[in-house]
């Protein structure tokens, strides 16, 4: 597993499924929680992503 | 004031939750009846932590030279009995020249911080505060 975002998903995916478990009691609650979460979490590493893009390290 | 028997024997009964609750993860929340948090917390955690293991994260030393990787091992310890268990079977050791090396260590780094907000959250749902 070398995929820097499969690892990515994959690390939002656990994160979001613990904190919507954590935070909500419901299960409904809970998925649109996680999925709201897990979403935030890979749309935001995307763009950040694509910001950065232009710049040399 | 000295605290009453119930409030002595309560606080006890807290403390060993914690406890079992840090070393087990989700054990906490199954003691407690919320068997289907218990469950998630009990399978996610630690295939979290073994995922971040087996991508060549490393367990950190309690290196008081180095603030951050003591930290990070203090992280790394919130996981509980899988952070012995692991460092007894020899896992943990990292490859700082694997591609998966930094996402290994937020891996087993996270997992453990995790683990501590449901110990927390175990003690609020004892305590009555859920």
């Amino acid at each position: 597993m070398r995929s820097h975002l499969l690892l990515l998903i994959v690390f939002a995916f656990f994160v979001s499924l613990v904190f919507a478990v954590i935070t909500k009691d419901d299960l409904r609650e809970q998925v649109r929680f996680g999925g709201l979460l897990f979403a935030g979490f890979v749309a935001t590493a995307l763009v950040l992503g694509w910001l950065m893009f232009p710049f040399p390290l | 004031m000295r605290a009453t028997a119930a409030e002595q024997t309560q606080t006890g009964g807290l403390v060993l939750l914690s406890l079992a609750s840090w070393a087990i993860p989700g054990a906490g929340h199954l003691w407690l009846g919320r068997r289907s948090k218990g469950l998630v917390f009990l399978i996610a955690l630690p295939l979290m932590f073994a995922l971040g293991l087996k991508i060549q994260g490393r367990l950190f030393p309690f290196d008081m030279s180095e603030p951050l990787v003591a930290l990070a091992a203090l992280a790394d310890l919130g996981i509980g009995l899988s952070y012995f268990l692991a460092g007894a079977l020899g896992y943990g050791t990292g490859d700082v020249r694997a591609v998966t090396y930094e996402y290994g260590n937020a891996f087993v780094i996270v997992a453990g911080l995790l683990n501590l907000l449901v110990v927390i959250d175990a003690c609020d749902v004892a305590m009555g505060r859920k």
